[in-house]
C-alpha cells in the first residue's frame, strides 16, 4: 500500500529526509554573476589543469561529491548511494567520478533536471529505509555541452536569441535520515510534455509546459497555493520560459508573479554578461540550488522553497533528425521545519 | 572606387546571411549550405557573372562566390573535356581555396588548443 502518496503524482514523506551537506563549484564566468558569494568554490580557469573540457566536468563533479561529504561531517564511507548525472554521452562525467568515489552508483539521465531528479530518488530511498545518507550530484560544462549538442567551439558559431548559456560548473547534496533541515517533504516527480519545439536553441520554450505541468499538480495533489512558499524557483527556463509559466500559471488561476524566478536567470547577469535567454545546464540548478538557495534558507530568509528542475530530453541525433524536444520538469518542496 | 564595390555586395550578402540566422530556426551550417547552392544556381545561369565582375572579391569571397566557381569551372571543363571535364572542372578551379583550408586548418589545429568563448 503506497501511503505515502497524495494526489496524482506527489509524494508525502513520513520521516523527512534532510539536507545535512552541500557543495557548489562554478567556473570563472559564473564566479563573475550575482550569485558569486554563494559558491564553495569559484574556478579561474575552467580547464582545472584538465587536459580537456570533459575531464575538467568530471573533476568539479568528484570535487563537489567530496565537498559535500565533508560539509555534512561524514566520510564517504558513511554515504550508501551516489545518484548522479550529467549532460554528456552516456553520462560519463558521472561514471568517472563514481569511479574515483568507489560507491554504489546509480547514473541518471533526466539532462539539466537531473539535481531535482536525483533528490526525489535520493529522500525516497531514505524515507523508505534503504539508506541513512545518499549523495545527489550532477555536474555541466559550457565547453563540453557546446560540442556535444551544437557546434564544436572551434567553428565559432554565432549563438542565435533565444539560446542559453551552459553553466560550468556542479553541485551536490548530502541527504541524511538524521539532520536538522532543510528536509525535503514533498517531491512531485514530472509526467514528459512535447509541444513540438524543434528548435535546439529554445529550450526554455521547450521545457516550459512540462514545468507548467508539474506545478499545476503539484498544487493539486498538495493543496498548497504559491502563496504558501516564499520562493518557488524552476532550473533553467531562461527568461523566455519563465515568462511563459507566468502568463500560462496566470491563466490556470495561480499567480506566480510575486516570489517565482529561475536559476537560469539567477545565475546570470543577463545583459552585463550578454548570456542571452539565461543560463541552463545541469549544474544551472544544481549550483543555484546547492549554493544560493540551501544557504539563504540555512539563514532563515527562505524557510518554504518548492525547486523545480527543468530538463530537455533531446539528444544530438533526434536533433540532427528533426524530431522534437521531450521537456521534464521535477519539483520538490524544502522546508526548514517539515509541516 | 572597386574597393567601396567589393565592401558594399559583400557586405548586403552577409546581412542576409545574418537576418536569416536571426530571424529563422536555420543553424549556420544550413545557411552556408544553403548559400553555396545559390552560387551554383546563379552562376550557372549565368546571373552571377555580371556581379562578379562588378564587385570582385565582394562577391567571389562570399561562399556565394565559390558556389559560382564550381559552376563556372565544370561548365568550362564540360565544354573542353566532356563529361569527365565536368566532375573535374569545379574541383579545379577551386582547387586553391580547398587545399588553402585543409592546410591551414591543419597547420592551426597543431598549434592551438579550443578555448570556451566569454
Amino acid at each position: 500500500m503506497a501511503i505515502k502518496r497524495i494526489g496524482k503524482q506527489t509524494i508525502k514523506f513520513q520521516s523527512p529526509p534532510s539536507i545535512i551537506g552541500t557543495a557548489s563549484i562554478v567556473g570563472p564566468k559564473e564566479g563573475d554573476g550575482p550569485l558569486r558569494s554563494y559558491f564553495d568554490i569559484v574556478l579561474e580557469d575552467d580547464t582545472w589543469g584538465q587536459k580537456s573540457f570533459e575531464k575538467a566536468e568530471a573533476k568539479m563533479q568528484e570535487e563537489a561529491i567530496k565537498l559535500a561529504i565533508a560539509n555534512a561531517r561524514l566520510s564517504v564511507d558513511d554515504i550508501q548511494f551516489l545518484i548522479a548525472g550529467d549532460l554528456l554521452s552516456q553520462i560519463i562525467s558521472s561514471s568517472y567520478t563514481a569511479r574515483q568515489i568507489g560507491i554504489p552508483y546509480f547514473g541518471l539521465y533526466g539532462a539539466c533536471s537531473t539535481m531535482t531528479e536525483s533528490i526525489c530518488l535520493g529522500a525516497m530511498i531514505i524515507d523508505g529505509g534503504f539508506a541513512d545518507n545518499v549523495v545527489c550530484a550532477t555536474s555541466s560544462h559550457f565547453s563540453s555541452a557546446e560540442r556535444q549538442f551544437r557546434f564544436p567551439l572551434e567553428y565559432g558559431a554565432q549563438r542565435k536569441f533565444p539560446s542559453q548559456w551552459t553553466v560550468t560548473g556542479a553541485g551536490a547534496t548530502v541527504l541524511s535520515a538524521n539532520g536538522n533541515g532543510p528536509y525535503i517533504t514533498y517531491i512531485t516527480p514530472g509526467k514528459i510534455k512535447d509541444y513540438g519545439v524543434t528548435d535546439a536553441s529554445n529550450m526554455g520554450g521547450a521545457m516550459a509546459p512540462a514545468a507548467i505541468d508539474t506545478l499545476l499538480q503539484h498544487f493539486k495533489d498538495t493543496g498548497f497555493t504559491p502563496q504558501d512558499y516564499d520562493l518557488i524557483i524552476s532550473g533553467d527556463l531562461g527568461l523566455i520560459g519563465r515568462r511563459i509559466v507566468i502568463d500560462m500559471m496566470k491563466k490556470e488561476g495561480y499567480d506566480l508573479s510575486e516570489n517565482y524566478t529561475d536559476s537560469g536567470i539567477k545565475i546570470f547577469d543577463v545583459v552585463e554578461q550578454d548570456t542571452h535567454a539565461g543560463g541552463s545546464g545541469c549544474a544551472c540548478s544544481a549550483v543555484v540550488l546547492n549554493g544560493y538557495v540551501y544557504k539563504e534558507m540555512k539563514k532563515g530568509t527562505f524557510n518554504r522553497v518548492l525547486a523545480m528542475a527543468t530538463g530537455a530530453l533531446h539528444s544530438p541525433i533526434s536533433t540532427l533528425q528533426g524530431e522534437s524536444v521531450p521537456g521534464i520538469a521535477h519539483a520538490i518542496t524544502l522546508e526548514n521545519q517539515p509541516s | 572606387m572597386e574597393y567601396l564595390t567589393a565592401f558594399i555586395v559583400g557586405g548586403l550578402i552577409c546581412v542576409v546571411g545574418q537576418i536569416i540566422l536571426d530571424t529563422t530556426s536555420l543553424t549556420p551550417a544550413h545557411i552556408i549550405v544553403t548559400f553555396l547552392m545559390i552560387g551554383v544556381i546563379l552562376g550557372a545561369t549565368g546571373i552571377y557573372e555580371p556581379v562578379a565582375k562588378f564587385a570582385e572579391a565582394g562577391a567571389t569571397v562570399p561562399i556565394l562566390g565559390f558556389g559560382y566557381s564550381l559552376s563556372k569551372g565544370a561548365i568550362e571543363g564540360a565544354k573542353s573535356k566532356g563529361v569527365i571535364g565536368a566532375f573535374a572542372g569545379g574541383l579545379e578551379t577551386t582547387a586553391g581555396a580547398i587545399a588553402a583550408a585543409v592546410i591551414f586548418g591543419y597547420v592551426i589545429a597543431l598549434i592551438s588548443y579550443p578555448r570556451s568563448k566569454s
